[in-house]
Order: structure tokens, then C-alpha cells, then sequence
């Protein structure tokens, strides 16, 4: 079982595709698991007011974000049957096209991971206070609402 | 009481501070909304909520902590 102690969730710009290829070779010596499932949240060029946005800039309330995750983890691994899950969120600027969050569970089997991966992405959304200023090219800024 | 009031994103932009001491003698959150209106009236026309304890409380909470912390719309993921 993984750790449930309270961590940084947090990275500093876009989560890279060797970082997330190295989180998945980590799994290979744990045998017990038969299903990944990876949800990856990347930076849309959204055109808003005919501009296009070129990045997204994150802050977050820190504190009571890790709680957030903190308590995200606990319930999920309440809910579902799950070996492991790490979550990673972007902080500073990430451009369109590169990964900002980074969710990764794995059970013994799939159902679990389908379920948990959902549960666990619509949570931060709704519930960790992380924001988002969207910079247009021309280095005007709107602020990011989910929907 | 003396609290120690936080603001991020969009609500740093409006108030052009990320934190500020503010003197407040009430009890409820509601109270402390009207008072902060008043040093920050553009606040009004926002969407928020307030935190306390890491927490988000309706405005009908009473204030326990020394640390008021205004949060807008979140944009994770």
C-alpha cells in the first residue's frame, strides 16, 4: 500500500513525458498490479475574444490544496480497491500543449482504476483551490474558471 | 480583532495586495464580507468564497481563526 502521509503534490512548471515514463517504469517491481490508469490534464489553446491563449500560469493556495489532496488520496483509497495513486499539479507557467496535472492509480484489476481515476480528477477540480491565468499571445491575461 | 487577510488570483489583481492586516470587531464571516466591501468595493462584483482552517465557510460561520483567506474560482487540472 502506498503511503497516505500528506505530500507535495506540487511541481514547478509542465510535468514532463521522461518524468512521467520514469513513474511508470517505478511500477514494474510491484507485481500485484494488473491495471494503470493515467488521466492527463494539458494546456488547451482556447481562443477567447479572437486570442489565443499560449499558456497558463498556476498559483495555488498551498496549504489547503496538499489538505485537499491529502483527503482526495483518503477517500479514494476508501472507495476503491487501489494499490497505488500519485498526483502531480503543475505550479508557474506551463504553455499550450504540455501537461499540467498528472493523476496515475493502479489496482489488481481494471474496473477499480476506471472508477477511481474519474472520481479522483473531477475532485481536484472542483475542490482544490488552484488558479489559472490564461495569457494570450499578444501578454494579456484572463483568469481560468473550470467548467 | 486584528485578522490577516489573504487573497489570490483574480482577487489579488482587484485588492493589488496578496495579504493585509485588517482590523474587524465582528463575529461572522457575513460581517467581515460587509467590512471588506467597504476598504475593497470592487470585491463586491466578484465571485469568492472564504476560507478559514483551510476550509471554506458559508457566510454565516462565525470567525475562530486570525486568518481570513479569499479564494476565487478554482482552475485545476
Amino acid at each position: 500500500m502506498e503511503t497516505k502521509k500528506p505530500k507535495n503534490v506540487f511541481k514547478e512548471g509542465a510535468i514532463s513525458s521522461e518524468f512521467i515514463a520514469n513513474s511508470i517504469a517505478k511500477h514494474q517491481s510491484k507485481t500485484s498490479i494488473g491495471a494503470h490508469n493515467i488521466f492527463l490534464g494539458q494546456v488547451r489553446a482556447d481562443i477567447i475574444d479572437d486570442k489565443t491563449v499560449s499558456a497558463i500560469e498556476y498559483t495555488a493556495y498551498e496549504d489547503m490544496a496538499n489538505a485537499k489532496f491529502h483527503d482526495i488520496r483518503e477517500a479514494a483509497f476508501n472507495k476503491f480497491n487501489l494499490t497505488c495513486m500519485h498526483i502531480y499539479h503543475s505550479l508557474g507557467n506551463v504553455n499550450v500543449g504540455e501537461i499540467c496535472l498528472f493523476v496515475f492509480v493502479s489496482s489488481t484489476r481494471r474496473k477499480e482504476v476506471f472508477k477511481a481515476i474519474e472520481f479522483i480528477v473531477e475532485e481536484i477540480k472542483a475542490n482544490v483551490p488552484v488558479f489559472g491565468k490564461e495569457i494570450f499571445e499578444d501578454s494579456t491575461h484572463q483568469w481560468k474558471v473550470n467548467s | 480583532m486584528k485578522l490577516t487577510v489573504k487573497y489570490f488570483g483574480l482577487l489579488a489583481e482587484v485588492t493589488q495586495c496578496s495579504e493585509e492586516q485588517f482590523k474587524f470587531s465582528g463575529t461572522l464571516i457575513s460581517e467581515f464580507l460587509e467590512a471588506i466591501y467597504l476598504k475593497h468595493p470592487k470585491l463586491k462584483e466578484k465571485d469568492f468564497q472564504a476560507a478559514q482552517s483551510n476550509e471554506i465557510v458559508s457566510k454565516n460561520t462565525k470567525i475562530t481563526q486570525a486568518e481570513i483567506v479569499l479564494l476565487p474560482p478554482f482552475a485545476g487540472g
